[in-house]
């Protein structure tokens, strides 16, 4: 665990003094394979019930776990995106308790030597700040299925689908303090994930679920006793759910109580955190390791190997945007959160204002993305028509103006740019006699208007306004100014 | 006609390559002889139709001169062994009407030979006991009995049906799984011949799992012969096992009848137990004589901790069947006893599904898992079984082979140790070291004891050394001339 000093926005002020919270998180990350890690039934989600379910995933008498080479790697894969060490002899344990949806009466799980040790992530807080959350280990281990009890008032049903599916359990230290940590947390810890492909890191299919260990204690003192939310699902729910229970335990220890190690689980409808077992309740889960298994051996070589197909990370991409692009770091943060965001924006900037090509991605594209309830990869404005856009305003065919009209068009159509500029006519009028046609014409009708600007010369706006309304915004904006300023003898030079 | 039943499975392959009868004539002999044995109990389900089928299907490649190494060959199989569509319950009441969808991979491999299933042999219950008394199904009889005595006997165990049935002509030969013992005491105890290959060497798939760690096939047969057939057909890589082992199987007959010249047997002193019966000594004795005048070098050894292995077998395998059993919740397949909630029906299930001695071995090992009591028992366990191995190692330096007796005494009668489990485990003294190394090992029949009941030698390998254990094992049965047979008591 780090020794931080503890940040004063951080503390929760009590009736007693302040707290200070200490965060660590257990994920769940569904591997993303085809096939489950000791079975080659499928791992898809969403298939009729018990369907995807092999006789080992069923634990018929006398079938046996193979470990699935693919999962292995994508652990280490995992475990090198994650700075970590990597075990090259890791071992399966069983972990045994009975329960209908464990047809095995054992979790197939790594124990005391996992595939990955520490490691640490960076993560990206408010304000630019960033942190460093240490990763204790990660281990594969099977999941197990589901218990459905709402399909008759006295029996439940098993669904085995899920049974035997890889997941990563992530173990990160007590490293965090606030809940906005733990969000940036698995917000980063997801980016990474998906960065790799090693899980979708998606929170409502089940593929990522945190467990939160919480602990209150006076800023920098001794460590409280934790409580364990189990399976939240949600960023938002670990936010609410830490709140809670950080809040409820500051109330118990300033009214004199102690806390009581248990396993606790968030009611997102009550907001709150209610108690699941205590610790006395908890299971012997009797370790040891599976004698079905072999320890699982890697070589170095092939860890070489996958560091080497590495694709780049999140934290390596948004320092090459900022000096390759020089972008700020709050921009290069929110083009990094997903690969497609930032591969997206590379597309468009690519040979262009760098600058201009982030507004429009992280402002205009994303703004209309988010009402549209569209992702990157739904978009309907491509990166290329996007470029093409910009290189119409860098090249002044049109005005930023007409461009978001036409950024409106694209959305709607799909279309190019340069085609819904010439079939529209929106191409900017540079030509100069044309717009001192156009400011004649206003000046000749407006001659009141005329004498007041030579008082006020802050009333050329008005006239730039009447210029733009008559030529359909198509002229150009610093011909228009330059030419009125001249006609309206406001010109510095004379 | 002459009584089918009497050949051996190498007489029985070659006289059906000649065509000196057909399989369905053998298959038939053989369903005869298991319908007039029933007071031995040795099958608790006969496939009779399915063995028909499968006769005719190797008559009909027998008579165009194809067919595989046990074409047309009738077996029993350990009803450990899952059977497609047959039932299959470890003879435990918690698997009741339990037909896999799938069969074993051992199995498979003897059907894709040409062997015939004669249907499946009873077994002390998930392989737990040296008596085969522990089955739902009851007691296997011993053909043998003691002079003028008709006191039943047990056939040993868990392999009790596997080598009564072979010991009574009701197969050619058997199918059998060794955690602790069980192949070769059975084997010791009905005067036939069984052999647990080095551990990886047969699959386990689709056998039902007691000690995974343990578990080992392997066949009951009347000779060496016989056994090196069998085996040959039964061993061989699966990549469904993650614990076998891919290297080729060699042709085990082929190394009957070679040399013994050169050849160093070890004899572990350690081996002499206390309380062992002077009889038992003797005919050790007699082995090493007859292995000396065949043209082996006797040399003594030590395994220094052999006294551990007992301790450490009835640690390990009980932690092992503790967790292999716990699919055994009335869920998904066999016996459900509801409940008022799912604990309650688990409790119920497994308390009426579990026999006495299933229930001690799962509690012992649940217990010697437990937080707190892990280090000090299942952790010691694993040490000292890497001593135990190591041992041998040290061993095979000075020699390539060792021969100690199968089992400290002759068979027993049915009742006798039932009440004392302690002595029961005593069986197994002799044979548990081999488990716990993952080594070879063979009984051979060697003699009758003083009240006319067989007993065995036992041959100890080298990992992968199956050869050897054959030339020593059948040197030691060309000396031994063991002729003796049950008087058939039991034909209703």
């Amino acid at each position: 665990m780090r020794n931080r000093e503890p940040r004063n926005e951080d503390l929760i002020k009590g009736m007693t003094g302040d707290w200070e919270i200490v965060l660590g998180l257990e994920v769940h990350a569904q591997v993303t394979s085809n096939a489950k890690l000791f079975s080659g039934a499928s791992a898809a989600f969403g298939a009729e019930p018990n369907t995807q379910v092999s006789l080992v995933d069923a634990a018929l008498p006398g079938m046996l776990p193979v470990i699935n080479r693919y999962c292995v790697e994508q652990a280490v894969k995992t475990g090198l995106g994650l700075k970590a060490q990597i075990n090259l002899r890791s071992i399966f344990d069983r972990k045994n308790y009975f329960y209908p949806d464990l047809p095995q009466g054992y979790q197939i799980s790594q124990f005391k030597h996992p595939i990955v040790g520490e490691g640490e992530i960076v993560i990206d807080l408010a304000g630019g700040r960033s942190e460093i959350v240490g990763i204790e280990r990660l281990h594969l281990e099977q999941d197990a299925g589901k218990s459905i009890h709402d399909l008759g008032p006295s029996v439940s049903h098993v669904d085995l689908n899920r049974s035997g599916v890889a997941l990563m359990e992530i173990v990160s230290k007590p490293d965090m303090r606030s809940a906005d940590e733990a969000k940036a947390y698995v917000t980063k810890l997801r980016t990474i994930l998906r960065y790799l492909g090693t899980c979708d890191g998606n929170m409502e299919e089940g593929s990522l679920r945190a467990d939160v260990n919480v602990s209150v204690r006076r800023p920098g003192g001794p460590l409280g006793t934790r409580c364990e939310i189990k399976n939240v699902n949600s960023i938002r729910f670990i936010g609410q759910a830490i709140e809670y229970e950080a809040r409820r335990q500051i109330e118990i220890l300033e009214e004199g109580g102690k806390i009581n190690q248990e396993t606790r689980l968030f009611d997102p409808k009550a907001g709150e955190t209610r108690s699941m077992r205590s610790k006395e309740e908890a299971h012997d889960y009797r370790y040891f390791p599976d004698p079905d298994l072999l320890p699982l051996e890697i070589v170095q070589a092939d860890v070489d190997a996958i560091k080497a197909s590495l694709p780049e990370l999140p934290d390596d991409k948004k320092a090459r945007l900022i000096a390759e692009y020089g972008l700020s770091p709050y921009d290069a943060t929110v083009l990094v959160g997903e690969k497609a965001t930032a591969d997206f924006y590379e597309a468009v900037a690519k040979g262009r204002d760098a600058k201009l090509a982030s507004n429009w991605v992280t402002v205009e594209l994303f703004g209309a993305l988010n009402r549209e309830g569209h992702s990157i990869e739904t978009s309907p404005v491509s990166a290329e028509h996007l470029g093409k856009l910009i290189d119409l305003i860098s090249d002044n065919t049109i005005s930023g103006r007409i461009a978001k009209q036409i950024f409106e068009s694209m959305y709607k159509t799909g279309g190019d740019p340069a085609e819904i500029v010439e079939k529209e006519g929106l191409r900017q009028v540079t030509d100069t006699g044309a717009i001192e046609a156009a400011i004649d014409a206003v000046i000749a009708a407006n001659p009141d208007k005329v004498a007041q600007a030579k008082e006020k010369p802050s009333l050329a706006g008005w006239f730039v306004g009447q210029v733009m309304k008559s030529t359909s915004g198509k002229a150009n904006p610093q011909v228009v100014n330059e030419i009125l300023a001249r006609k309206l003898g406001l010109s510095s030079d004379g | 006609m002459t009584d089918l039943t009497k050949l051996t499975l190498a007489g029985a392959r070659d006289a059906l390559k000649k065509k000196e009868f057909t399989s369905l004539e053998l298959t038939d002999a053989y369903l005869g002889a298991i319908e007039a044995a029933t007071p031995l109990n040795t099958y608790v389900t006969v496939t009779a139709d399915q063995a028909r089928e499968m006769a005719k299907a190797s008559d009909l490649k027998l008579g165009k001169g194809q067919g595989g190494a046990l074409e047309g060959l009738p077996l029993g199989i350990k009803d450990l062994f899952a059977t497609k569509g047959v039932l299959t319950t470890a003879c435990s009441h918690i698997l009741d009407g339990f037909k896999p969808p799938y069969e074993s991979q051992v199995t498979q491999n003897l059907w894709h030979d040409g062997a015939v299933m004669l249907g499946k042999l009873n077994n002390d219950e998930f392989a737990m006991g040296s008596s085969n008394e522990t089955s739902f199904y009851g007691p296997v009889v011993n053909p043998w009995r003691r002079n003028g005595d008709t006191t039943k006997i047990v056939p040993g165990g868990s392999s009790g049906g596997s080598s009564a049935a072979v010991a009574a002509k009701l197969c050619l030969a058997a199918t059998a799984t060794d955690t602790g013992g069980s192949i070769r005491q059975p084997a010791a105890f009905t005067g036939t011949v069984g052999i647990k290959p080095t551990y990886g060497r047969c699959s386990r798939w689709g056998v039902v799992a007691f000690a995974s760690s343990l578990d080992q096939a392997g066949p009951i047969a009347r000779d060496v012969r016989d056994a090196a057939i069998m085996l040959r057909s039964m061993a061989g890589y699966d990549d469904k096992d993650s614990t076998s082992v891919d290297r080729p199987v060699p042709d085990y007959e082929a190394s009957l009848g070679q040399s013994l010249k050169g050849l160093r047997v070890g004899i572990p002193k350690e081996y002499r137990v206390d309380g062992m019966p002077a009889e038992i000594d003797a005919l050790w004795t007699r082995g090493i004589e007859w292995l000396k005048a065949a043209g082996a070098e006797i040399v003594d050894v030590s395994l220094p901790h052999t006294k551990y292995a007992l301790p450490t077998y009835y640690i390990v395998a009980p932690a092992e069947c503790s967790s292999n059993l716990a699919r055994y919740d009335g869920v998904r397949y066999g016996l459900r006893v509801p409940g008022k909630d799912i604990t309650d029906m688990y409790e119920k299930t497994r308390a009426a599904g579990f026999g006495t001695e299933v229930r001690r071995r799962v509690l012992i090992g649940t217990y010697v898992l437990s937080a707190g009591y892990y280090d000090a028992y299942y952790l010691k366990a694993q040490q000292v079984r890497t001593l135990i191995a190591r041992d041998f190692t040290e061993a095979y330096a000075k020699c390539d082979v060792l021969l100690t007796p199968t089992a400290p005494s002759a068979a027993f009668g049915i009742g006798e140790k039932t009440a004392d489990p302690l002595s029961m485990y005593l069986n197994d003294v002799f044979t548990v070291t081999v488990n716990l190394a993952g080594l070879p090992g063979i009984s051979v029949p060697a003699g009758l004891s003083s009240d006319g009941l067989p007993l065995g030698l036992q041959l100890i390998g080298k990992t992968f050394d199956e050869e050897t254990l054959f030339r020593v094992a059948y040197a030691l049965e060309e000396a031994a001339q063991f002729k003796a047979e049950p008087a058939v008591w039991w034909r209703s």
